[in-house]
Parts: structure tokens; sequence; C-alpha cells
């Protein structure tokens, strides 16, 4: 509801916004796909011409791959289940009263502002370290040989560092959410004669249930791209190459940029794929 | 109406969630502990909790040998320059869309959500290209376009939700009262928005301090912030955990503090609105 | 001066007219209310005239001159808003100096108007509050304070009473009614409420979408509805619209018949059983079924009436204050 005058003032003042982000979208994406049919290599020769699809098939057959995917899937995998277990847990467990519960959130939070790179080094050194690190000391106390955490479980590592980081963003988003949740209803359910479990089953997880959606595909769009936290740690070694890492080693460590733009075109197909269904429910919440 | 609540019960909700939050922060406590503890202390078995020998050596010695200020200097100009170019050129594309919407508008934002979810990966090369073609790489100017660039979606997102929680009555009577489109925003929408244009600003000043691939990946010497400070700490030579711990505590220190009053606000900034 | 005239004025969002070709003089000093159901077209007809929405063709004209492509802020008009749309981060005395520090009249005069207008509302003590800290009619009055001091061409109102409480309405009501009579300053007023229609106007304008469905004094409305519509509309309760057997014997497709204009007698031409009846104390609302004329006959008896739910009533309509309506549902005179 406006007049003509303010309309084309408006459409004035997006302008920048709308040109900016689209030349950010449409040069690299560009640049991307067309080196991705190409065979480039730019310390050895540089552009040596048109290479059809194969980089794209070179790419999914090379040794590196699968098991890239499969690490992959096990870190995003992992991480989602262990943070949004957790964060119901913690959120329900938060939303109760208590003293002090200000204080808890913050501390709860906090992971979550620490940079990656921090949180990375560390747990890698400070807690991970088969002879100093504190989880060490922790099993010597009980007897127990410490485990060389980054190089026997290095998958498994990564996984609860980056489930740290991200299970306060989970925790604080199904808080957020099981506080908006009407008591009234809850009354209701208790006099209806249900039981905590089955007001939990019942009430509590379904109007968690867009919480939980949108967690879950923001992290997995997050995680999908996480790389200081390998970068720091294990630098893809051990099996702990993911999608994102083996792409970015093609382009800037073996300088196959032919090659690692068709991976890059693969990793920008999957966000996509993702990103359909988030924005499905963000746009469904913007008509209300 | 609050119920009353059974002594009992809080006490083990009390209990419970202490034990939980301080497991949790446990890490970062640790972190900042271990910051005033010599070398010998940082690595003694048995750890030491609190009993050890306080010290500001580590700080001293980090700042001496890495020049730390200019890596924070450059933390600060890249997160602070990208936040506010992003919301200068944030605030007329969502007072637009919020107050002037067109049947696009849902379009054009959804759009602007789907470039946050470009994986970056997918672009390095072509940016590292640029960068170099433009002799850009290791520089401040373009770190800050780039971290800009990830977060305008999140900006703009930020402030049309806000926005859109000012009533467009307001500004109709502005209209009334005489104000032009210049008197309206100054005036009027400017003062009433700022808890939120604050709010966006933190949260992304957040967001771009701790970006840790562009940062990582296209910097050296000189445009190197604290990111790439610390990861150089992963390399053998720097295996002090005391003074690891003094850099990261200095690293994550502002950011902790900003992070905390803008708790409430990340909620909304990361989920697009879906959540409040 | 505020002498408002649409002359041919319609208005589309994209495919949809939602006002329809329409002619309307409002004459200088008049309190005209725009009254209709909701969705009828009345609140964006006032937007029309405010200049918030472009009119898609024909001219509005302000004492003559066509102010159909001039900016609200240059019609000279002051509006009142539903939600009062005051500034949350003004205090009351800076919410009421900001159209005049828009217009640029010196700090004196602001002064002086501000305390008068205070005064007027009884805002004196709240000056230095902000709108938050203040009750809603305090609001109302804030914002119609911000009205007065440009003493504009002409008042409009957006539903201002709406959000208050039923004891409120009735009281802001009257002080409007007299900021009319005081100021003599032409007044357009939207509500949905006949009962604020009829107790305020000079001129009501019954709208259904997007057409007038008449124009005219409360009384000439109540007196001589031109249509069904304006028959159901205005008036409350509403009026009975009977049809068939009744209606034939009166040479009228429908005829109504008012709740009042029904008296409960000892032996009439109706009779039936009493449903629901509402003793308001001054006034007795009697549902009648079983009348054999429509579903409920309701009927407006003066003062207690000993009647309870189940009784057998006997009814007389006043013959003379019938109305008749043809198939189209046009009056018949």
């Amino acid at each position: 509801m406006a007049t003509q005058h303010s309309r084309s003032a408006a459409r004035l003042m997006m302008a920048p916004a709308v040109i900016l982000l689209l030349g950010w979208m449409l040069v690299p994406l560009t640049m991307t796909l067309w080196f991705s049919f190409r065979r480039y290599l730019p310390l050895r020769g540089g552009d040596l011409g048109w290479a059809g699809f194969d980089n794209f098939t070179r790419f999914v057959t090379s040794s590196a791959f699968w098991p890239s995917v499969q690490t992959t899937l096990v870190i995003v995998g992992g991480v989602l289940v262990i943070t949004i277990v957790l964060g119901v847990l913690l959120a329900l467990l938060l939303d109760q009263p208590m003293w002090g519960q200000g204080i808890v959130r913050i501390l709860v939070i906090a992971p979550f502002f620490v940079m990656p790179t921090v949180s990375a080094l560390v747990w890698k050194n400070m807690f991970m370290d088969p002879t100093n690190g504190l989880l060490a000391h922790l099993w010597r106390f009980f007897g127990a040989d410490p485990i060389a955490w980054l190089s026997e479980v290095p998958t498994t590592s990564i996984v609860m560092i980056v489930s740290w980081q991200w299970l306060p963003f989970a925790t604080l988003i199904l808080l957020t959410a099981v506080q908006s949740l009407d008591r009234e209803q809850l009354e209701a359910a208790e006099m209806d004669g249900a039981s905590p479990l089955s007001r939990f089953t019942y009430i509590i997880l379904p109007h968690l249930g867009r919480a939980i959606t949108i967690v879950l595909l923001i992290q997995t769009i997050f995680l999908l791209s996480i790389f200081a936290e390998i970068f720091v740690t294990t630098g893809g070694a051990f099996g702990t190459r993911t999608l994102t890492y083996l792409i970015f080693q093609r382009v800037l460590e073996s300088q196959n940029v032919g090659l690692g733009s068709a991976g890059g075109v693969y990793a920008i197909i999957l966000a996509n794929i993702v990103a359909i269904f988030l924005m499905r429910i963000v746009g469904k919440n913007l008509d209300r | 109406m609050a119920r009353a609540v059974s002594t009992r019960r809080k006490t083990i909700a009390t209990a419970a969630a202490w034990g939980i939050g301080l497991l949790v922060f446990f890490p970062i406590l640790w972190t900042i502990l271990t910051s005033f503890k010599t070398e010998a202390q940082a690595i003694a078995d048995p750890p030491i909790f609190l009993g050890f020998d306080w010290t500001l050596e580590n700080y001293r010695v980090v700042q001496e040998r890495s020049d730390y200020m200019r890596f924070l200097w450059n933390s600060v100009i890249l997160a602070g320059g990208s936040t506010i170019l992003g919301v200068i050129i944030a605030v007329p594309a969502a007072w637009s869309m919020a107050f002037v919407p067109s049947k696009r508008t849902k379009d054009i934002l959804l759009w602007m959500l789907s470039t946050k979810m470009l994986p970056a990966v997918g672009v390095l090369y072509p940016i590292y290209l640029i960068c170099i073609r433009f002799g850009l790489l290791d520089s401040r100017a373009a770190l800050v376009a780039i971290l800009m660039l990830i977060n305008l979606p999140i900006i703009v997102w930020m402030l049309y939700t806000y926005f859109r929680e000012i009533p467009g009555e307001i500004l109709e009577a502005a209209r009334m009262d005489g104000a032009g489109l210049k008197e309206e925003i100054l005036y009027v929408l400017t003062p009433m928005a700022v808890p939120g244009i604050a709010s966006t600003l933190l949260l992304n000043f957040i967001l771009a301090w701790n970006e840790a691939f562009w940062t990582l990946n296209l910097t050296a010497a000189n445009a190197a912030p604290l990111t790439a400070f610390i990861a150089s700490y992963s390399s053998p030579e720097g295996l002090f955990y005391a003074k690891l711990s003094a850099a990261s505590t200095m690293a994550i220190a502002p950011i902790l503090i900003l992070g905390w009053f803008s708790q409430k606000q990340l909620v909304r900034g990361l989920t697009f609105g879906a959540v409040k | 001066m505020g002498q408002i005239t649409l002359e041919q004025v319609t208005k589309s969002f994209g495919d949809v007219q939602v006002i329809p070709p329409l002619d309307l003089t409002i004459e200088d000093g008049e309190f005209c209310v725009f009254v209709g159901p909701s969705g009828c077209g009345k609140s964006t007809l006032l937007r029309l005239i405010a200049g918030l929405e472009d009119i898609s063709s024909g001219a509005i004209r302000i004492d003559g001159t066509d102010a159909s492509s001039t900016p609200p802020a240059r019609r000279g008009l002051a509006m009142v808003f539903q939600s009062y749309a005051l500034y949350p981060h003004m205090s009351v005395r800076r919410n009421i100096a900001f159209p005049m520090k828009m217009a640029g009249v010196p700090k004196a005069e602001q002064d002086k108007r501000i305390e008068a207008a205070a005064k007027a509302l009884n805002l004196t003590d709240y000056l230095d509050r902000r709108p938050g800290q203040l009750s809603g009619g305090q609001r109302q009055r804030v914002a119609i304070g911000r009205a007065i001091v440009r003493e504009p061409a002409a008042f409009l109102f957006d539903e201002p009473l709406s959000n208050l409480d039923a004891a409120l309405r009735v009281g802001m009501r009257m002080e409007i009614g007299e900021l009319h009579a005081k100021l003599k300053t032409t007044m357009i007023y939207v509500t949905h409420d006949q009962v604020e229609a009829m107790t305020m106007a000079d001129k009501i304008v019954v709208l259904r979408a997007g057409n007038i469905e008449q124009v005219g004094s409360p009384l000439e409305l109540y007196r001589s509805p031109r249509n069904l519509f304006v028959a159901g509309f205005i008036g409350s309760p509403k009026m009975n619209l009977l049809e068939g057997e009744v209606a034939a014997a009166q040479n009228a497709h429908t005829i109504g018949i008012r709740p009042e204009h029904i008296d409960v007698v000892d032996s009439g031409p109706w009779s039936g059983t009493v449903g629901v009846a509402e003793h308001l104390g001054s006034d007795t609302f009697l549902h009648v079924h079983d009348t054999g004329l429509a579903e409920t006959v309701t009927v407006r008896a003066t003062g207690e009436v000993g009647l309870r739910h189940g009784d057998r009533v006997s009814l007389a309509p006043r013959e003379d204050l019938i109305h008749r309506f043809d198939a189209q549902g046009l009056r018949i005179d």
C-alpha cells in the first residue's frame, strides 16, 4: 500500500543491495562453472583448453571422493544428532524454574562465540593431546591408556569439537521455541490426564517441530562447509577430509582448478538442495 | 498464573543446569585459567586447577612476539568495516521491503537468503583469482568487501524483521504531519529502529570477527586478522599451552562479552526471523 | 475552509477495482461519517482523500483546488489513526509539536498552541511523558492534539475509537462531538459502528463494496432507507425484514418494520412464542418465534415487560411505519 512516488523511491533504495549481491553471486558462479569445463592448471601451463565433462567424472571417480562424502555425512549427521538431541533436553532443562537461570544460559551459549580456529586449537592441544591433554590426564587418572584422539579417532574428535561449538545454537533456538509454547495448552493437557511423558510426546515435541527443522537445515548448511576446524586440527589427514576440504585442496593446494571447480559445482548443488527446504519454511513464515 | 514450584524440584533443576552449564563452559574457563599459568604449570600432571602462581607473563610474551596488536587491529577493521558498510547498504533496502512491499518483495528476500547458502568453497578460486588480478590478495579492502557481502543477506533480513514490527501507520502519520521522505527516515524511522539496528550491528560484528574461511584463505602477513593469527599456533613451534591460551583468550574475550549482549538477537538473526 | 469534493474517483489494486467511479461532496464544517461493514472501502476512501494512496482516476478537490497528485503533507489535512500512531520515542509535547516542526512554525507559536491543545484535551500534566506511559484514552487525546495544532482544513478519523473499551468510547464520542462544535472544521470520520455514525454525524455516507448506498442525515437514513442494505445496517436492533404473503399484501417484495415499531398488544394481527427476552431495564428486546412471518421477529418494548421464555404474545405493527421494498431491494414510496 503506497503511492507511486514512494514505490519508485523504494526501488532506488533497494538497488545497491540487489546489484551487489547479484554480482557477488553471478560473477564467481559463472567463473566456477566455466573453469569446471576447462583443463585449468595454473602452475602447470595454465588453461589447457576444453575438458567437457572430464572434470566432473574425474572428481567423482577419484579415490578420494567417496571417502570424503562418507566423512562429510558422518560429521554432519553426527553433529546434527548430538546437537539436536542434547539441545532439546537442555532447552527443556533451562526452561525449568531455577536459581541463576540467566547465568546458566550465558555459560551454555558461550562456545558459539568462540572463533572456530580458537576452539579447534584449544581442543586439539589442551584437551585431546595424548600426553599433555586434559582428557589424557583424566584417562590416566582412571588407569586407562590415553587416546591419541586426533589420529586414532579423528572423525569422532572433530564431531565432538564441532558439536561443542553448535550445541549453543541448537539450545538457544529450541529454548526460544519452548518458551513460546502456550502454558495453558500444557495445563489443559494436564487436566486431561496426560502424563509428563505424553505431554512431551504429544504437545512439546510437535510444537518444537518447526524449530527443530530450522535448526536442522541451518546447521546442515553451515556444517557442510566447516573448514577451520579441519584445517587446524588434522589438515585433512587421517580420513577427515570432507567434501569442502577436498575441493579446497584441489583448488589451492594442488592447484587443479578445473577439477576443484567441478567439485565446487557439486557442492553448490548439494547446498541448494538443503537450501530449498529451508527457504520454503522461511518463505511460509513471511506470509504471516 | 505462575504455579508454586516445590523447592525440591527447583533445587534439582538448578543443580542439573549448573552442572551442565559449567561442563559446557569448561573448555573456555580452562583456557582462561591456563593463560595465567607458567608453561610448566600448564602441562603439570595432575593438572592444577586454581592453586598456581598467577602470572601475566604469557600476555606480555604473546604481544611482544607476534605483533598481536596488528592482528587485533585487522580484526577490528574487517569486522567493523564490513558491518558498518553492510548496514549502510542494507538500511534503505530493508526500509523499502518493509514499508513499500510489492509482489516481488518476498522473492527478493528469499533470493538474498539463497546467496548466503552459496558454499564458499564453490567460489573460492574465482574470488582468489579476482583478488590476484586486482592486486587485492592479502588486502583489507577485499576482505571487508567479501565479509560484507557474505553477511549482507543476514543484515537485510534482520533489519527487515525489525522494520516490519514498526507499524506503518506511524510512518503515514509522519507523512500526514508534513514530513518528507528524509524527515520520515531521520526523525521517525531511525530513532524507532535504533535498538534493531544496534543488535544487527552487534551480531554481524560477531559473525565477521569469527569468520574463518575467507580470512584464512585470502590473507598472509598484511591483512590477517585474529583467526589467522590463532591458526598460526597450530604449527609445532607454537605449542606452548600457556601462551596459546593467552592468545586465545585475547581473541575471544571481546566477542564473548559482545555475544552475551546479543544472545536474544542471535536467534532472530540466524533463523532469518523464522524463530523469535 | 475545508470543502472536499470527489469527482468520479476510482481506485484499483492491480486488477481489482475497490472503488468504482464515485462522486461525493463534503461541505465546509460538516461532520461526515463513512460507515459500512469491514471491507466496504471506507478506509481506502479516507486514505485516498488523505493522499496516502494514489487515486486511479478522477479528481479530489480541496476547496476547489485539484489535490489529486498533491503529497499528503501538503494537502493541509490532519489524520487520527486507529492505532493512534503516536511516535513512541517522543514525549507527548514533541509528538504534538512534530507537525508544527515540519511546517516550520516558530518555537514560541508552537509552545502557545501546545499549551492550548493540552489544556483543551486535559493533557497538561502528561506533556513530558512518553506515549507508552499513557492509557488508551490519553493516547487518543494526544493523537487528536497532534491533529488540532496543525489547524488543518479538515480532520480525518480512521476508526479512532475501536481500540477503546465501551465506557471510554462513549466519553470520547462526546468529546469529538464537542470539538467539532467548537472548531467548526470539516471532519471525516470512518467507522463500522452505526451507533457512532448516528450519534455524531451531520451527514452519513453508507458504503458497500466501494459503492455509496445512500447519503443523508442520520434521521433521513433512519426514516427512509433507500434500499434493503441501508435498512438492515442502520438502526439497532436490526429492522425486521419480512417476505412472502405479508409483503405481497402490501404490494411489495419485502417489507421492513423496526423492532421499536411493533407493539405488544392483547390482540393483534401477528402472534408467536417468546424465545430469548433481553431485559435491559429501559427496554426489553423480545425475540419472537413461530409467527409464520420469519424465523424470528424482534420487538423492542419500552420499559420493563413481564414476558419470559415460552410465553405467547400478540403483536401489532404500526402500519404507517412499514417500509416497502421491491424485488431489487429498492425502496417503494
